[in-house]
């Protein structure tokens, strides 16, 4: 009896312990991250493009609506960047801002980027994901869908879908937002594929647990590196189509703007001297698609699962 | 007699292959991973399964979990057939019959906490519980399979692979079940680990009166924690008995190959002397050896063996051979010659 208790009296000391922290494989991919140069420049020059999106607008002198009647007419001479009158990327052919447009279509690309690349994440992901773990018929005629989605040239689609229903943000977001899933849930269907018979699926399935709990809790932790990789390598490749489109003339609508339409403004007055209204936006759009393609890189070493 | 927790009768269980590449009207092979195993298992009793690999353990182990699909009768202790069921049936048995993994680290979600690892299985069947209920009950089983509770949060890559096996215990262990299947649970673990691990399985089952099947790759393993063992070949048994008499007395011929291999704690033992080899590959189960699946490897083999399955004899220590018993000198000079040739 009073060894029971003594043993009793032990456990309950230990149980009472105080809990050690656990380092989270996502603790360690972070590290893995953190120590990669290039990657945390790609990270640092992403932060600062969201904060210029954020709080350009702070700072700019002009709004980008307003026509400047001092420089209008004169762009070329009057409209170069300068601190004095508060151009400070100067004006665009009408006058207006430049500084507050690149400002506005940094918001607007970021966010068709960012927009497109979610889409791609949550039904992707949750698409792949069941096809994968189900199997058999489902999944098959599951991924038949995408394939017969993948073949329809969806470029062509889109600018149909904008020629018919007019140009809007809204359908924009729709249209990139329907094909952006298509790869994503066929690497995640890949992987789920490999995971699905990996033992600790197995144990899940034999205590019975429900398969919509397995795909949330064991399967979509695990593809989790791979979608974060692709996701960050997917915003780029969204803003770039939005550009293509917005370059074609078809993307968002004045006055709204995005990188692409200033871009294909400043392509059209080259010839003229105005080498800025080219150059400015051309810069955020080359360093955020690097700084992507950084920070993309960067997370498949630190997710690496050779290295886990 | 008592009833037994687990009646197995004939349980097969066949894929169908599809050869790659093959033309999509072609007909599958089917692979008989289970070929018709007979067996029965009393509450709080062992059972050791042994076979070399593919020979359709694990594929047993998962049919009666219901993992794959089976035919045959496996019937519970309360009557009902487990093979027949349902997965919405199974459910209720599921907390009853719990597996332990071979490969620890890769049965454990590495996104996971220990904690949550253990309380998976509890909060599928014990939905009730609180949540301050099931953290008390995990960190009390952690305490029983010799791990420290306040580890709770960490991740399974944290800990060693005999830990990892300790978790996966565990996490079988805190539904309460009545029998646990452990599909080589020390095979993947240093030597000096294995002995602590089965040394926690055999406490475990005293404590809580668990009834084992227990399967290794080699008898050596098996011998320590059995009290009775099957001895699978191709997915058919070919002799099943109690440990005692089937260690002291094997009646066939592969059980006897098998034994001759396991290292005697003997040092005037000769080893070398002693050991039957087994000539040749283990055939393709696509492809099984007709009649007597062993006899191509068998010393013993004559003709009646290709024609006839032989059935499994006996009583309480049972075999399926034509012409069991001891193997002359004779039979293991001849078969070192063929392994030799
Ligand atoms: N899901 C499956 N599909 C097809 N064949 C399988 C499957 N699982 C196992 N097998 C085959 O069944 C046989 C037995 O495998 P297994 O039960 O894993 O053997 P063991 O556990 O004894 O090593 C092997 O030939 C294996 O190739
Ligand atoms: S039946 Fe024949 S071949 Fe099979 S084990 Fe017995 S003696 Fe060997
Ligand atoms: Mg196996």
């Amino acid at each position: 009896m009073v060894i029971q208790q003594d043993k009793m009296q032990s456990l309950a000391a230990r149980m009472a312990q105080d809990e050690v922290k656990g380092r989270s494989p996502w603790a360690d991919a972070r590290k893995r991250f953190f120590r990669n140069k290039a990657a945390m420049t790609g990270l640092i020059i992403l932060i600062a493009v969201a904060l210029f999106a954020l709080l350009g607008g702070y700072f700019a002198q002009w709004s980008n609506e307003d026509l400047d009647f001092a420089v209008m007419g004169q762009v070329a001479t009057m409209g170069a960047p300068s601190l004095e009158n508060g151009h400070y990327f100067g004006t665009d052919d009408l006058g207006r801002d430049l500084f507050a447009r690149t400002v506005q279509g940094t918001q607007i690309s970021l966010m068709v980027g960012i927009v497109g690349a979610a889409i791609a994440v949550i039904v992707g992901t949750l698409y792949g994901a069941t096809a994968g773990y189900v199997g058999g018929r489902t999944d098959q005629i599951m991924m038949r869908a995408v394939d017969i989605l993948m073949s329809i040239p969806y470029m062509f689609v889109l600018i149909l879908l904008l020629v018919m229903f007019g140009r809007s943000i809204a359908m924009l977001f729709l249209g990139i937002g329907l094909i952006s899933w298509l790869d994503m849930s066929r690497i995640v269907r890949g992987q789920t594929l490999s995971l699905k018979n990996r033992e600790f699926i197995e144990a899940a399935r034999a205590t019975g647990v429900p398969s919509w709990k397995i795909i949330l809790r064991h399967i979509v932790p695990n593809l989790l590196g791979v979608v974060a990789v692709y996701a960050t390598l997917l915003v780029p490749l969204m803003i770039l189509t939005e550009s293509f489109i917005s370059f074609l003339g078809l993307g968002v609508q004045e006055p709204l703007t995005s990188w692409g339409a200033l871009i294909s403004e400043g392509a059209g007055t080259m010839n003229y001297g105005t080498l800025w209204q080219l150059a400015f936006p051309l810069f955020f759009f080359v360093i955020t698609l690097f700084g992507f393609f950084f920070v993309g890189d960067g997370l498949r070493d630190a997710l690496d699962p050779k290295d886990r | 007699m008592t009833k037994p927790l687990l009646d197995v009768r004939d349980l097969r269980v066949t894929f169908q292959i599809r050869r790659e590449g093959a033309m999509p009207w072609t007909a599958p092979t089917p692979l008989h991973a289970v070929g018709g195993v007979d067996f029965s298992l009393n509450p709080g009793e062992t059972l050791g399964v042994v076979g070399e690999s593919g020979c359709g353990k694990s594929t047993l182990a998962r049919a009666l979990i219901g993992l794959v699909p089976a035919t045959g009768r496996a019937e519970w202790i309360d009557g009902k057939d487990l093979v027949a069921m349902t997965p919405r049936q199974m459910m209720r048995y599921r907390s009853d019959i719990q597996m332990v993994f071979q490969d620890p680290l890769a049965s454990l979600n590495p996104r996971m906490t220990v904690g949550q690892i253990i309380a998976e299985p509890l909060k599928t069947h014990r939905p009730g519980l609180s949540s301050a209920e099931v953290k008390t009950r995990v960190k009390a089983m952690m305490e029983k399979v010799g791990l420290l509770p306040n580890q709770i949060n960490r991740y399974p890559h944290e800990f060693s692979g005999g830990q990892c096996q300790r978790i996966g215990i565990a996490r079988a262990l805190i539904v309460e079940p009545k029998l646990i299947i452990c599909d080589e649970p020390v095979s993947a673990l240093d030597v000096s680990i294995q002995a602590q691990v089965i040394n926690l399985l055999i406490r475990l089952q005293k404590e809580l009166g668990l009834a084992l099947v227990f399967i290794a790759h080699d008898l050596s393993v098996v011998k320590h924690i059995s009290d009775r063992v099957m001895v699978l070949y191709l997915g058919k048994v070919m002799e099943i008995g109690s440990s005692d008499d089937l260690f002291a007395d094997p009646q066939h011929p592969y059980t006897q190959a098998l034994l001759s291999a396991v290292p005697v704690p003997d040092p005037d033992h000769d080893v070398a002397g002693s050991v039957v080899p087994l000539s040749g590959d283990l055939p393709s189960p696509m492809n099984p050896p007709s009649g007597c699946v062993f006899r191509t490897r068998c010393p013993r083999a004559q003709a009646a063996c290709a024609e006839q399955v032989p059935a499994l004899m006996g009583q309480d220590h049972r075999t399926a051979c034509h012409f069991p018993g001891p193997l002359t000198e004779e039979e293991i000079a001849r078969a070192r010659k063929t392994e030799a040739a």
